[in-house]
């Protein structure tokens, strides 16, 4: 029924350029190219976690609380667990939580922030009330309410952080629109008889898509830092699965006398966060430096 | 200006019967039973029917939302579900100075922190001082807050033995005691903060700074100080003010995270305590003051700002 209205060289062009682009600005910023380099570590430590590990993350060994030495680069925990292990299985779960809850919201998001901008009216209204209710309150504190009525466990936080995170993609998504729908291209478009649906997806997302992978490089390092904070909480996953947040919980105990218990699961959280910052940077600078250019 | 007042007054009240509501049908449509969890789900079917009945569960949905809230109206907010059945109240009118004072202090910290590094940072760009604070910035956004605190017990409390590493003290047992106390947690809470804040200053300065009229100051010949501090600055904070209206929000979820790594019975501590033990009426009472906190801080930053800046009002 939906024949295509525009002949197929109307499509837009690949977005190769870009990409070049992008990649001369991570050669130029040393923050950015530190923080892809440190970021790939960690997601080869997520996708080999159990081969890459020294030793099993919860076998328990006769050396309790073993400062940091060849052996265990990062020492062992009060029950003998190698803590080089606990992290980087523990690193599958930070990311996992952060990809998939921010790819979450983005689609929820952004089809809420769509429909609302696009049409308008009361399904503009029911939708932003809504949201705005969300927006009074901070990410990590709606997450904490859903995980109250949702319960822990790994599915749960995910929902929760998920449904914490729509509001932010839902407002950029919105406002992008409200200025692209008044663009004569898509009254041209909307003359010719293109459908709704097709307008949406082909002329108004990949118009949007700038601030959107902005906002979504920016989520993933709050989603991993709100995941570790649930799970040091105790909201978060269940207690045999080693999780940053939960070996640093595990370790509250005993810092006085393991230092480095309480140090290293910290530093793989901020060297993760800061890299996706530092990218997130490099992205945010190059997008703007396209939109300026353009004006 | 009374209008304004009037209109925003009364959608703050929205949003919390909003918030009330949400969560009192929340907890009620997801599976888990309170008298379940009361019983430690050993009871008996006849144990389980006489404790619904004296609880009000038995009554239509819509009859325990009205008794509900009108009870809320009244600052009932119930009873505890374990022990000594503690009303609700009382355990969030005990915990919230702690989390207030905890939230304050660390807000007067990271300003304290955050303008003068902003302003050198703004003021003597690109120099070593800039990308340090640059560097601080970065670091404080990727932190968790909890860490933060941790790292603190690490050095201050456990190596250095300077500050104690747990606890709550009362203004009312002396000034050093409670500001002893609260030292470490609050700059674990403001790290995160003054970061955001650092960088606002800074950006908002640099702008500033490019305007004609800091250069015609510049060129009359006014000290550099007196164009830093009566030119540049105040217009440099009118975006900064928007940003502090959202402090609050931050500061107090850093403090619902930091209050567990430092055993203070705030309001957070109250909050999760709660969820972990499926006391419902706890979560509740505490899901409505944090909110509470929240919606109202708001409307006072929205309040304040309308008085700084006359467009808002008119608009």
């Amino acid at each position: 029924m939906a024949a295509p209205a525009l002949p197929e060289e109307e499509r837009l062009p690949p977005r190769r350029a870009g990409w070049r682009q992008f990649r001369g600005v991570l050669l130029r910023d040393k923050k950015a190219a530190a923080g892809l380099l440190v970021l790939s570590l960690f997601v080869a430590a997520a996708v080999f976690g159990p081969l890459l590990s020294p030793y099993d993350p919860n076998d328990m060994l006769f050396e309790m609380m073993a400062p940091p030495s060849l052996a265990h680069p990062l020492g062992t925990d009060d029950l003998g667990r190698d803590l080089l292990s606990r992290i980087i299985v523990g690193t599958r779960i930070s990311l996992f939580v952060g990809v998939s809850t921010v790819v979450i919201a983005l689609v929820l998001g952004v089809g809420l922030g769509l429909v609302a901008g696009y049409f308008g009216g009361w399904i503009d209204n029911i939708i932003m009330r809504y949201i705005d209710l969300q927006w009074a309150f901070p990410n990590f504190i709606i997450a904490v309410y859903l995980v109250a009525v949702f319960g822990t466990g790994l599915l749960n936080i995910i929902v929760a952080i998920s449904l914490a995170f729509v509001d932010d993609f839902a407002r950029v998504a919105r406002s992008m629109v409200l200025t692209i729908k008044e663009e004569q291209y898509i009254a041209a478009a909307r003359t010719v008889g293109v459908p709704t649906r097709r307008i949406l997806w082909r002329h108004v997302l990949p118009n949007a898509t700038a601030p959107i992978i902005v906002q979504a490089t920016v989520s993933v390092s709050y989603a991993i830092l709100g995941e570790a904070s649930l799970s040091f909480l105790g909201l978060g996953v269940e207690a045999d699965t080693p999780t940053w947040g939960l070996i640093l919980a595990d370790a509250r105990s005993f810092i006085s006398r393991a230092w480095w218990l309480g140090i290293f699961p910290g530093l793989a959280i901020m060297l993760t966060v800061l890299s996706i910052n530092f990218i997130g940077d490099a992205l945010r600078d190059f997008l703007d430096v396209r939109e300026v250019a353009e004006r | 200006m009374s209008r304004y007042l009037l209109r925003r007054t009364i959608g703050a009240l929205v949003v919390m019967w909003a918030v009330a509501t949400l969560v009192f049908f929340m907890l009620r449509i997801v599976p888990g039973d309170p008298v379940g969890a009361m019983l430690f789900d050993a009871g008996d079917a006849e144990a389980v029917e006489a404790l619904r009945r004296k609880l009000g569960l038995d009554q239509p949905i819509w009859v325990q939302y009205g008794k509900w809230f009108w009870a809320v109206l009244q600052g009932d907010l119930g009873n505890s579900i374990y022990g000594s059945r503690v009303p609700v109240s009382q355990l969030v009118m005990e915990a919230l100075p702690r989390t207030l004072s905890l939230a304050g202090l660390a807000f007067l910290l990271a300003i304290l922190i955050a303008v003068p590094a902003g302003l050198i940072a703004a003021t003597k760009r690109n120099s070593a001082a800039d990308h340090a604070v640059t560097l601080f910035a970065f670091l404080g956004l990727s932190m968790p807050d909890f860490w933060v605190g941790i790292l603190l017990i690490i050095v201050f409390a456990a190596n250095l033995q300077w500050l104690p590493a747990i606890g709550y003290v009362p203004l009312s047992e002396g000034f050093w005691p409670w500001l002893s106390h609260l030292l470490l947690p609050a700059v674990a809470v403001g790290t995160a903060f003054s970061a955001i804040i650092a960088r606002m200053i800074r950006s908002a300065m640099l702008e500033v700074l490019r305007t004609d009229y800091v250069r015609v100051a510049r060129a009359k010949g006014l000290p550099r100080a007196v164009v830093i501090f009566r030119h540049a600055f105040p217009n440099a904070l009118v975006p900064v003010v928007t940003v502090i209206g959202i402090a609050f929000a931050l500061l107090m979820a850093g403090a619902v995270v930091v209050e567990n790594v430092f055993a203070i019975k705030g309001l957070g501590r109250v909050l999760i305590q709660g969820i972990l033990n499926r006391d419902y009426p706890v979560v509740q009472g505490a899901i409505l003051v944090v909110s509470a906190i929240f919606v109202f801080s708001n409307l006072l930053v929205d309040l304040l700002y309308a008085v700084i800046d006359p467009r808002i009002r008119y608009a």
